[in-house]
């Protein structure tokens, strides 16, 4: 499988989050998110509550993929440290805050995955892992499928496509034929089958600069074809679009394609969908424990709102619950044509 | 702005322009071409791939552009939409073969 350096190692300008949301503040859009979301009488952006616990439990990753918002690769060292785990899993014994998803990076690779999975899992919690199937073919790795199935883990499994040229051309050459064969096992475990209770979603985001298909049409096709191609089964698709941030605003910049794309977005914006962002019900924590409105923001280092807790040892369910969402360019990604969330469109 | 060549990339976006001198009209238009690509017994994913066809066809850059997007956010890969503009080529191709029956016909008439 071929993995590239990350934008941090090349030390490409992109790198910083800062001069991300410098690069999109600058560029000449219709009108603000402000302005669209005020038109749709949602502005400010208000949090409806706390449904999600997203964790960033580190960056690091065995694929880059061309499309990345975080960055992630082998070269990236932040990891979690235990005392923020902690702080994490005391938050979540302490609310009843239903679901934890725990992201990266590979979470799978952090060393204390097995134990935040198990702690909140005793917790009575839904546990997702946002896993990208290939790490579970490393050579050290090959525990995790059956540890999830017996955890009942919700499987959240990213491929783009049901073939292997735009799999690859996104993902690393050679990650769908690993990732057929990870889906197999997990499906040989009872992952995506009737009945099992053992839940394996596929998230697809397009290999390019253009917007998601419609989700129902796309998981009719997708369950068509990787049923007769692969002999694979899975529960629901998700269509994410893709970011303007990090690797794939790099992309942009590359192809001369940033403008057109985010124009793109401006002009997609639909109201229904600005309604149900996950922001108004997801809390984002990062590696070190600071809190954000979103894995997007985090990455574009935009805090949370003046006055906010700034990390997860000051947890304040009342004030974060109902906290105005920091807002920028990025957020049309969100908003634009069904919408995107990290549960797939949303109108 | 550039008025130095036919075809300027930027002017599909300004489009509704043309509805400037005749209103209604594009409002008709527009409401037509709606109601035209709108999910009904072909598929939109189905209607843009025709619309791709038809776009090489009538050879319009913009079209082509607007329909290659407007394809793959339909969930079109490449290769349909390949196929697509090869069917749209071998019309054209036979299309100019079988005028090929009026040549026959005229030499026909002219020959001995």
């Amino acid at each position: 499988m071929r993995v590239l350096p990350t934008l941090q190692k090349q030390r490409h300008p992109l790198a910083s989050g800062t001069a991300q949301r410098r690069r999109l503040a600058d560029l000449p859009l219709a009108r603000s998110f402000e302005v669209a979301l005020d038109g749709a009488g949602l502005f400010p952006l208000i949090a409806t509550g706390i449904e999600v616990l997203q964790i960033n439990v580190g960056r690091k990753c065995n694929q880059t993929c061309r499309h990345c918002h975080v960055d992630a690769g082998p070269d990236r060292t932040e990891m979690m440290p235990p005392d923020v785990v902690e702080a994490c899993l005391r938050v979540l014994a302490e609310t009843a805050i239903p679901t934890l998803d725990v992201t990266g990076g590979a979470p799978e690779l952090h060393p204390d995955f097995r134990a935040i999975v198990e702690r909140a899992t005793a917790l009575g919690r839904r546990v997702i892992d946002r896993c990208n199937l290939t790490v579970t073919r490393l050579p050290n790795y090959r525990w995790i499928p059956p540890f999830l199935a017996e955890q009942r883990v919700e499987v959240t499994a990213s491929l783009p496509y049901f073939q292997s040229r735009q799999t690859d051309a996104q993902r690393g050459e050679g990650v769908f034929e690993e990732s057929v064969e990870a889906l197999r096992e997990l499906n040989a475990l009872g992952y995506g089958r009737p009945g099992s209770g053992l839940v394996l979603n596929l998230v697809t985001n397009p290999v390019g600069a253009f917007l998601p298909p419609d989700q129902r049409a796309a998981e009719r096709d997708w369950k068509r074809e990787l049923a007769r191609r692969h002999g694979i089964v899975f529960d629901r698709l998700f269509t994410l679009t893709n970011m303007p941030i990090s690797r794939f605003l790099e992309h942009l910049e590359e192809k001369g394609q940033t403008e057109a794309y985010l124009a793109r977005l401006v002009h997609g914006f639909n109201p229904a969908a600005a309604g149900g962002v996950m922001c108004r019900s997801t809390l984002s924590v990062a590696w070190d424990g600071t809190l954000y409105d979103c894995d997007f923001n985090q990455m574009l280092d935009l805090p949370l709102a003046p006055g906010q807790p700034h990390s997860i040892r000051d947890f304040d369910p009342a004030r974060l619950g109902a906290r105005p969402i920091a807002l920028g360019p990025h957020c049309f990604g969100c908003t634009a044509g069904a919408g995107s969330s990290c549960g797939g469109a949303v109108a | 702005m550039d008025h130095t060549h036919y075809y300027h990339a930027p002017d599909l976006a300004r489009f509704p322009e043309v509805g400037k001198g005749a209103p209604e009209l594009w409002e008709k238009f527009l409401a037509w071409y709606g109601a035209v690509f709108a999910e009904g017994a072909l598929t939109a994913r189905e209607k843009a791939l025709i619309a791709l066809a038809v776009s090489h066809t009538v050879q319009c850059p913009y079209c082509i552009d607007a329909y290659t997007t407007a394809s793959l956010e339909h969930g079109s890969n490449e290769e349909q939409m390949t196929e697509a503009i090869h069917v749209a080529a071998a019309i054209r191709g036979g299309a100019s073969l079988v005028h090929g029956m009026q040549m026959r016909n005229h030499l026909e008439r002219l020959g001995m």
